[in-house]
């Protein structure tokens, strides 16, 4: 199994450690529920080293991401990162992801986890006819995330880039706790706050100075289990699950990051006819509106009596208090308060669509 | 930590005998692995366990498990309690957080399960 070079303060913390596409990462250290409630309240820290980094460098490096994204690149610089995806020829997804230029015709591709072989492979095999080189440099990155409320408060003392300039998606390069690192104010959890990419070899300095900062605010160290949670009620998507190569940019929801004035890019005229036609599908959001249980992927979804879709996300949501999760539904039955059922353990169980997201934070 | 006068299993359950009644939860070792617990799906009473079925379901916010029957019998209560606050069984597991109350059918199945001091043995050789 690999692992973070933050592997040791996990089990310092005695975090219950699961293998997780091949890395060993923490599930969780005091519980899901204290953690994510850290998060929504005060503040967290994650270990996120197992996400992937692929680096495009050349001359066309940006005409390149133009062509094998739907967003507009052209919108990224040193001071601005993008929330995207790679697309397929078809306008479905090969990996959601950030991106981000480093330095003139250097850019960084944050990817899942799960899929840094395939995206690796993918963005290679394109590049024909483009000046650029791809390299795999997941290994080399470990990546941090500071989020919550107080993740601001936390983050100041301990660096030298401005935070207070920084907006959402804002980009700088600096110093956190003594380690050059970037520092960008993005996350994966719906709160404000911040992650650090760095290529140090001591990136436990910069863990350790958090929680020791953080500490002053009761910020807790949190695990993939609320990193789960939190994503869910934010309505962020994880690929695998809400979005995969089968579902198009425009069902899952995110018409906003399709700029098709922007120039051709893969999957235009697909994603151009769906959008013109209209949609088949769209991932909604729902709740369950009475006992029987939780949610959970691949549970069945049963609209006036027949199985049209699966659970593609679900969960009990430590904010709301309730089950909730997302799935596909036919466009007409799209509408809030839909009810359908899912069955849970043979039992169909009543649900209703909800507005998305399920939490917001407050401004 | 573990109460003296219980019995238990190697699926991290207790069992509490008065006379003909045994009462049954989980252990503290359980509620750790399971996390959060956040939905219990609880018997009916009047329903015949036979030895190692499926008595319940405990959700906790990742995963679904099974709680299986450690001894056999025929349900004489569930802890309603659990429905409202299933939170319990984290927070009390050898006490409040009792799961169900059977009717004892055979003592001798009793027997067979562990004393706390080969339950706490057996979890020793599991932390290692």
């Amino acid at each position: 199994m690999k692992k973070t070079r933050l592997n040791a303060c996990h089990h310092k913390l005695k975090a219950k450690m699961i293998e997780f596409f091949g890395w060993e990462m923490p599930l969780e250290y005091s519980g899901i529920v204290d953690e994510h409630m850290a998060v929504r309240n005060r503040a967290g820290l994650f270990d996120v080293s197992h996400m992937g980094e692929i680096q495009i460098t050349g001359t066309q490096a940006l005409e390149y991401i133009q062509w094998l994204t739907p967003n507009n690149a052209a919108r990224v610089n040193l001071e601005k990162a993008q929330y995207t995806c790679l697309i397929t020829p078809q306008g479905t997804f090969v990996d959601d992801m950030l991106v981000y230029n480093l330095s003139e015709n250097t850019y960084l591709l944050v990817v899942n986890a799960a899929n840094v072989e395939k995206d690796f492979k993918w963005v290679s095999s394109q590049s024909q006819g483009f000046n650029v080189q791809v390299q795999n440099l997941s290994e080399d990155y470990t990546q941090l995330a500071l989020q919550g409320p107080d993740a601001f408060k936390i983050l100041t003392p301990l660096t030298n880039v401005n935070l207070e300039e920084m907006k959402s998606f804002g980009v700088s390069q600096g110093l956190v706790a003594g380690e050059a690192a970037m520092v960008s104010r993005t996350g994966y959890t719906g709160e404000d706050g911040f992650e650090i990419y760095t290529l140090s070899l001591s990136p436990d300095k910069i863990w350790e100075a958090i929680l020791e900062e953080g500490s002053k605010y009761e910020l807790l160290p949190v695990g993939l289990g609320a990193r789960d949670t939190l994503r869910l009620e934010a309505n962020l998507m994880l690929y695998g699950n809400d979005i995969d190569d089968t579902t198009s940019v425009l069902e899952a929801g995110l018409r906003w990051l399709v700029k098709f004035k922007k120039g051709d890019f893969m999957g235009r005229d697909v994603l151009l006819k769906q959008k013109e036609e209209g949609l088949q599908r769209k991932l909604v959001g729902f709740e369950m509106i009475e006992r029987g249980g939780i949610a959970r992927p691949h549970y069945p979804v049963i609209l006036n009596g027949d199985k049209v879709s699966e659970v593609t996300s679900g969960t009990y949501s430590p904010y709301l208090k309730k089950a909730i999760g997302l799935t596909y539904l036919p466009i007409e039955a799209t509408e809030e308060g839909t009810r359908f059922q899912i069955e849970i353990r043979g039992k169909l169980v009543n649900a209703q669509v909800v507005p998305l997201p399920f939490y917001k934070r407050p401004q | 930590m573990y109460p003296e006068d219980y019995y238990y299993t190697k699926d991290h359950e207790w069992v509490k005998i008065d006379g003909d009644t045994a009462t049954i939860g989980i252990t503290d070792f359980a509620q750790k692995q399971l996390g959060d617990v956040v939905y219990v799906e609880l018997p009916e009473p009047g329903t015949q366990l036979e030895f190692h079925q499926s008595m319940g379901v405990i959700e906790s916010v990742k995963a679904v498990s099974d709680v299986y029957s450690p001894i056999s019998g025929e349900v004489l209560e569930s802890n309603e309690a659990l429905n409202d606050a299933p939170e319990t069984l984290n927070e009390e597991p050898h006490t409040k957080g009792w799961i169900i109350r059977i009717k004892v059918k055979d003592h001798s199945e009793v027997e067979k399960l562990m004393s706390v001091s080969d339950y706490e043995k057996y979890l020793e050789g599991l932390e290692e």
